[in-house]
């Protein structure tokens, strides 16, 4: 009896992973070779072999979808760390009283619930009575700025119902909603390196930019690897705002539809499981190739942090 | 004293063991009571809960347990309580627009057969509804319990002071698109709130009984026939002409458009009434009317339907639920006074309420007309990849008004893509 106590008491995460995480896994493999009606129940599945992946992988939707998840991981992703290192630079060097409150204030879209960003943010863009084109309609009308704006206070962005505006408003949402977690990631990393270089700089002369430049950065790489990869793998699994701010309803929809989404209309709204669990593992494949190539390109080296 | 000398007692231990035997013995002697359990969603909850006392007066051994979740969420529930065949409700409710999804599948009990045998109550419903809830294979998978026969709301303030009368809107399609340009000019309202619902209701032009909107008799692709060009050029001629908001329904800047009085008229079920008397336009009262569609068209939108899952626990009581809320008379009538749900009954079309006068509608009469179109509506069947084809021919729609694709190369790809979804 005694024996086996130890075992009882870890086997309560066992059953859970093995429950809750390891058999949606396994069961999502075995459909993903399954062409499968979902309300004739399991008994319905069918052996189709590798024609789920074939189908999936090329469809033009799923094409489009991995198009759109690259621009929005390049335009949303790129910017939260080109924005966030340099700011976690300043406010490391700089600001001394209200640190706390000020990278409080920029982590706190991280931690709000998506739903909740996308339902302001939704209001926000709206067409007609959106903050942001209220605010664009009144600089349209001020005398420099009006002439230089390349707008037309009664024709104001569509930023949610016209394709041309949706990519980049969603873009801007899943940059301020990250933004404070890399800001963090990058100040708690500069916060381990050695001041005593960093002096030793300032006693050259070199000004700020360089020792960020010349110093912080190249130590930084291994933080930067690793936020890097978070975002590589966020961005390519990325559903919830562009699900939630472009109404799947609208034609428009197909703007904003990543790869994530599109498995979810394939599985819930065509009632293709099988095609659906195929691509999931192929974007799983395309994730890992890319940790992959990321580890290659920034992996190496090392540093303090 | 007795309870003192009671607890004061000598308890041994058989006596603890047959006391939970003891307590339960005088409920043994009750008729069991199992709950029947509806699984549904807002507002078609409503009506569920509006019978719930007289059902649970009635039926006081199986007292009604409602589980209501939101429209999105409580479909795809459904859909994995039938995938998984556990946990499964004993009444579904169903919208319309999964009716298709959930009957190619076998999780759900045809109620022509027995016990339910369904088919002598048939006569007592609307034959398009009772089409729309059958499967392929000609089994009765949901009893309709409301229908939204097709109208055209619209704003007689605003046609009479561009000079227009109702026949002017109802005559053609094209005499309502030059009516719309008309109503522009001279009241700068749109014609409508998106060109997308044009294109969804002349899609239903010319549909004759037994045939389906995306697929044909024998499940062949329909999409990018005549009635589909036909349907997109119209669409995009009101685009191009100005006429609508690019609003599409149910979003905010659609119900802003009706609170702020910029839309003229609305093609939808008639149950859209009840939703601008109670939060989209309530003080827009006396000013919208109701017509038929334009061109002489009569189709419904949407419809709730109850269904019983194969393994439900409880089907006798599932089914005499589905019978008290779509066949009684009384309980059809309360679901138009408590949520507008047009009733499925037929019996119920005869109720002098049919022939009051509706206030939000200036006193227009306008049940005599919804109940015309209700009788008038070709039975149309449901397909299981509807809502599939759905989306693409709204993304190809998307692709001819928003980025100027030309309409049989976008009509021909959206063909392509739908045979191709659906080759199983």
């Amino acid at each position: 009896m005694n024996r086996l106590t130890p075992y009882a008491f870890v086997a309560p995460f066992f059953i859970l992973f093995a429950v809750f995480g390891l058999f949606p896994l396994l069961f999502s493999l075995w459909l993903s070779f399954h062409q499968w009606e979902p309300s004739e129940g399991l008994a319905a599945l069918r052996w189709v072999g590798l024609e789920n992946y074939a189908m999936g992988l090329t469809d033009p939707w799923f094409i489009q979808g991995l198009g759109n998840t690259v621009w929005l991981a390049l335009a949303a992703g790129l910017p939260q760390h080109l924005v966030a290192l340099p700011m976690a630079f300043f406010i490391h060097r700089r600001v001394h009283q209200g640190r706390d409150l000020l990278v409080g204030a920029y982590f706190v879209p991280y931690i709000t619930s998506s739903v909740a960003i996308a339902l302001i943010f939704m209001t926000l863009y709206s067409k007609d009575y959106g903050l942001i084109n209220v605010a664009l309609a009144e600089l349209t009308r001020l005398p420099l700025v009006g002439a230089w704006l390349p707008l037309d206070a009664a024709h104001l962005p569509d930023w949610l119902g016209d394709s041309a505006w949706t990519k980049p408003a969603v873009a801007f949402v899943v940059f301020w909603r990250y933004l404070g977690w890399n800001l963090v990631l990058y100040l708690t990393a500069m916060q381990t390196l050695d001041d005593e270089i960093f002096q030793a700089a300032r006693l050259d002369g070199a000004p700020p930019w360089r020792q960020f430049w010349s110093i912080a950065l190249p130590q930084l790489r291994p933080m930067i690897f690793f936020a890097v990869t978070l975002t590589l793998i966020g961005s390519l699994q990325l559903f919830e705002e562009p699900f939630i701010l472009v109404d799947t309803e609208k034609g428009v929809a197909r703007s904003v539809m990543t790869a994530a989404i599109f498995m979810y209309q394939t599985a819930f709204n065509d009632g293709d499981f099988g095609t659906a669990s195929a691509l999931s593992w192929a974007l799983f494949a395309l994730i890992a190739a890319l940790a992959w190539l990321n580890a290659r390109l920034f992996g190496k080296g090392g540093g303090h942090a | 004293m007795a309870p003192a000398r009671f607890f004061s007692m000598p308890v041994s231990r058989r006596t603890l063991l047959a006391a939970p035997l003891a307590l339960s013995l005088p409920a043994a002697a009750q008729p069991a009571v199992a709950p029947l359990t509806v699984a549904s969603f807002p507002d078609l909850d409503r009506a569920a809960k509006a019978a719930q006392a007289a059902w649970d007066r009635a039926h006081p051994e199986a007292p009604l347990r409602l589980v209501s979740r939101n429209y999105a969420d409580h479909h795809n529930a459904m859909s994995a309580v039938l995938a998984t065949g556990s946990g499964q409700p004993d009444v579904m409710a169903l919208d319309l627009r999964f009716i298709g999804k959930f009957a190619s599948g076998g999780g759900l009990e045809d109620l022509l057969g027995a016990p339910y045998d369904a088919g002598p109550l048939l006569g007592a419903l609307p034959r398009f509804a009772v089409t729309q809830g059958r499967s392929p294979q000609g089994a009765l998978i949901a009893m309709p319990a409301d229908i939204g026969p097709g109208t055209l709301l619209y704003r007689l303030d605003l046609l009479e002071r561009a000079g227009l009368r109702e026949a002017d809107l109802t005559g053609s399609w094209p005499g309502y698109i030059e009516a719309g340009r008309q109503l522009q000019r001279a009241t700068g309202a749109a014609l409508l709130t998106d060109a997308a619902e044009l294109r969804d209701i002349l899609l239903r032009v010319g549909l004759a009984d037994g045939e389906g909107i995306y697929f044909g008799r024998g499940g062949e692709v329909l999409v990018g026939n005549e009635r589909f060009q036909r349907a997109f050029e119209l669409g995009l001629a009101v685009r191009r002409a100005g006429l609508d908001l690019k609003a599409p329904s149910w979003g905010n800047e659609w119900g802003a458009a009706f609170r702020q009085g910029r839309v003229a008229t609305q093609m939808m079920g008639c149950w859209l009434a009840g939703h601008l008397k109670n939060w989209l336009a309530p003080a827009q009262a006396g000013l919208w009317r109701s017509a038929p569609l334009p061109g002489g068209l009569v189709a419904s939108y949407g419809g709730s339907f109850y269904a019983i899952p194969k393994h439900a626990p409880n089907k006798a009581a599932a089914w005499a639920f589905i019978r008290q809320m779509v066949f009684d008379r009384a309980t059809q009538l309360q679901g138009l006074r408590v949520l507008d749900a047009f009733p499925a009954l037929l019996a119920a079309h005869d109720d002098p309420v049919m022939d009051e006068p509706i206030a939000y509608l200036g006193g227009q009469r306008a049940r005599q007309l919804w109940r015309d179109i209700a009788h008038r509506v070709p039975a149309t069947p449901v397909h299981k990849h509807d809502a599939l084809a759905t989306a693409i021919v709204r993304s190809a729609f998307e692709d001819v008004v928003s980025q100027g694709r030309p309409i049989p190369e976008a009509l021909a790809e959206a063909r392509a893509l739908v045979i191709r979804r659906t080759r199983r």
